[in-house]
């Protein structure tokens, strides 16, 4: 193992990053039943903005806001009950888009069955929801790391962007819920697999970004001291 | 006391910022990586010339903005450009009528003000040289030259929005929607101001800028002459309301939320702006301030004239809570800059606000005087939350509203207009 962790891969982890462009599709809800309606029909971009955004916008926060819709049904319509639901949909688990917004349907759907008054609650125009896609701009920032070593320092300097690619935007590319680009670099390149595997456990939902930073950094910190 | 110390213990100018900064001493800020992530943007848009087109080269928001970010373009590499339409007074008094009816006010206009429009925008079509290959374009004003589009195919053509155009006047906006479809794309501040458009929207919040006078670290002792220049005293906890007198700001509101608030803590309320010498009506609004405030010496109305950023930044820095109760908003740059000093910040619910403030996260919103009221109960008795608020606040605007970030979207959408998916690999 030691020589794995000296050794320089034969292919190095190149990191990238991602910034996005916030675009407006001009469609908005007041209501529950439009909130459903806009969520069936958006593109997955929209999807993945409304759920994903906090996270790159709020990295401050711990324990993060929810995702734009529960925050909304909360704030807005008042409904903690739906809000809370749609805040522990458990996106980790979630390897598409695709079924994440099945989920937030049907999540939406069986409260409307329950508690059909929620569909009286109507928002304040100045209080609508807005929905919103990200255009996402994926470049290489110039790090390459050959090691572990350098894949630390690396990992200390470049912007939550490039974690946020590195982790989040990862597991849908990869499409593979418990896998991230970092996880799986160790994992093939570096050969390590127990690191990998304690790097791809770490729910990132729960984390900010930056706390991910840390704990990745103290992880293959103690592996390089062992 | 020597004459030379006397004036240094009055002199504000010593803390101005007049230098123009340099990007790299935005790193302070956003970090080393995010400052190179922009000249690898930069980077991209090597050999196109963006040309901006407004309608004033001093004063004003739009100037403000491009003759600080104008510098940091060409030091990241971006020609960046810079014209100026011309206009009578006739011109401007129109576009002013435009302004106000796009904000929902109500101000005549007829056949006879959109023929001045078009008269002074013939004028600009012919004499302006639309040389950029990304032309951007400011608000109303400029907004016909997109007539001269023909003439370089090639070109991009972007309308940039700076108002709050969420409720605009139908026929205004049925006059100004006939240029903007023929642009490329769009840009609005907030999303509640989108409209429905056969062209791309973006959604690019205004920023401010950490090393402008309005916004730069203060020492202690600025604060306490600022204090002392307009006679308050640090003895009761001080609630703050910058903006000018304009019944849109509720300053009137904001002194009934602060007598609710008086009931139980002992405070002041300082209620500080300017008012615009053309508009008599912010004239009749400070009247009516001042007769609400009637003999409450716990109040302080101050008249600020335009320039007192050093002034402001340290009303803002000394208070306690700051209060931002407009009725309608634009973006709300002065809760930005309240936010930016780890303030905590009571503001209404409108306009860009919400995009600022996640309530009970990174402030209190707010909807009534009564709920203002509360929430300054509330963050004056809890020290520690309202400290956390104004913790998260500063972030929260590191992250989202400084320049940096208003330039890195700035980057990305010129890089936009020359792809077409979601998904973009630079």
């Amino acid at each position: 193992m030691e020589k794995t962790i000296k050794t320089k891969t034969k292919k190095p982890f190149i990191f990238y990053s991602r910034l996005y462009l916030q675009v407006l599709t001009g469609l908005k809800a007041v209501n529950i039943e439009q909130l459903l309606k806009i969520i069936r029909d958006v593109p997955g971009s929209v999807i993945y903005y409304h759920t994903h955004r906090f996270l790159q916008q709020h990295i401050y926060l711990n324990p993060e806001p929810p995702n734009d819709f529960a925050y909304w049904v909360s704030d807005v319509l008042g409904e903690d009950e739906l809000a809370e639901m749609l805040a522990s949909i458990d996106t980790v688990q979630f390897a598409d888009i695709r079924s994440l917004r099945e989920e937030i349907i049907k999540t939406i759907e069986q409260y409307i069955k329950k508690k059909p008054s929620v569909l009286k609650r109507r928002a304040d125009e100045d209080e609508a929801f807005h929905f919103i896609k990200a255009v996402s701009f994926i470049f290489t920032t110039g790090h390459k790391a050959h090691d572990l070593s350098e894949f630390m320092e690396i990992l200390k300097i470049i912007t939550v962007d490039a974690i946020y690619f590195h982790v989040f935007e990862a597991r849908l590319r990869l499409k593979q819920a418990n896998e991230n680009d970092f996880s799986y670099w160790i994992r093939t390149s570096v050969k390590n697999p127990e690191l990998a595997r304690k790097i791809s456990q770490l729910d990132p939902y729960t984390h900010t970004i930056e706390d991910l930073r840390k704990t990745i950094i103290r992880l293959v910190e103690s592996r390089l001291k062992k | 006391m020597s004459k030379k110390e006397d004036m240094q213990d009055t002199d504000l100018s010593q803390y101005s910022k007049s230098a123009t900064a340099k990007i790299h001493d935005y790193e302070q800020f956003v970090g080393k990586a995010m400052v190179d992530n922009l000249r690898l943007l930069a980077d991209r848009l090597k050999g196109k010339v963006i040309q901006n087109i407004n309608s004033t080269a001093v004063g004003g928001g739009v100037a403000e903005i491009l003759i600080r970010m104008i510098p940091l373009l060409h030091e990241l590499g971006v020609d960046a450009r810079w014209d100026v339409i011309k206009g009578g007074e006739q011109f401007f008094e129109v576009t002013k009528k435009i302004h106000n009816l796009l904000h929902g006010r109500l101000d005549p206009i007829g056949k006879h003000d959109f023929d001045i429009f078009m008269q002074t925008s013939a004028v600009n079509i012919r004499e302006i040289d639309t040389y950029g290959d990304i032309m951007f374009i400011h608000d109303p004003q400029p907004i016909a030259l997109i007539k001269k589009r023909a003439l370089k195919k090639s070109s991009k053509w972007i309308w940039r929005c700076h108002v709050d155009v969420s409720k605009p006047d139908p026929e205004v906006w049925s006059f100004l929607k006939k240029f903007i479809v023929k642009y490329d794309a769009s840009v609005f501040s907030a999303p509640n101001f989108s409209q429905r458009l056969p062209i791309p929207q973006m959604l690019i919040s205004p920023s401010i800028d950490p090393l402008s006078d309005k916004n730069i670290e203060l020492p202690q002792k600025a604060i306490d002459m600022v204090l002392k220049k307009y006679n308050i005293h640090k003895d009761k906890p001080i609630i703050t309301q910058i903006s000018r007198f304009d019944y849109l700001k509720d300053p009137v509101g904001v002194i009934q939320a602060y007598r609710l608030v008086k009931k139980y803590i002992d405070c002041q309320l300082i209620l500080a702006g300017g008012t615009a010498t053309d508009d008599p009506e912010s004239m009749k609004v400070l009247e009516e301030v001042k007769t609400s405030a009637a003999q409450d010496k716990d109040i302080h109305i101050l008249l600020l004239p335009s320039g007192s950023n050093i002034e402001i930044n340290a009303l803002q820095r000394a208070s306690d809570v700051v209060i931002q109760k407009s009725l309608k908003e634009g973006f709300g740059l002065t809760v930005t800059e309240a936010l930016w000093k780890g303030k905590p910040v009571v503001a209404s619910a409108v306009g860009g606000i919400p995009l600022q403030i996640k309530h009970k996260y990174s402030g209190m919103l707010c909807h009534t005087i009564e709920g203002a009221a509360f929430a300054i109960k509330q963050l004056l008795n809890s020290p520690e939350y309202a400290k956390q608020l104004g913790s998260n606040a500063r972030e929260h605007v590191r992250l989202n509203f400084l320049l940096t970030r208003h330039i890195k979207d700035y980057l990305l959408l010129f890089l936009s207009l020359y792809h077409q998916n979601d998904i973009i690999n630079l």
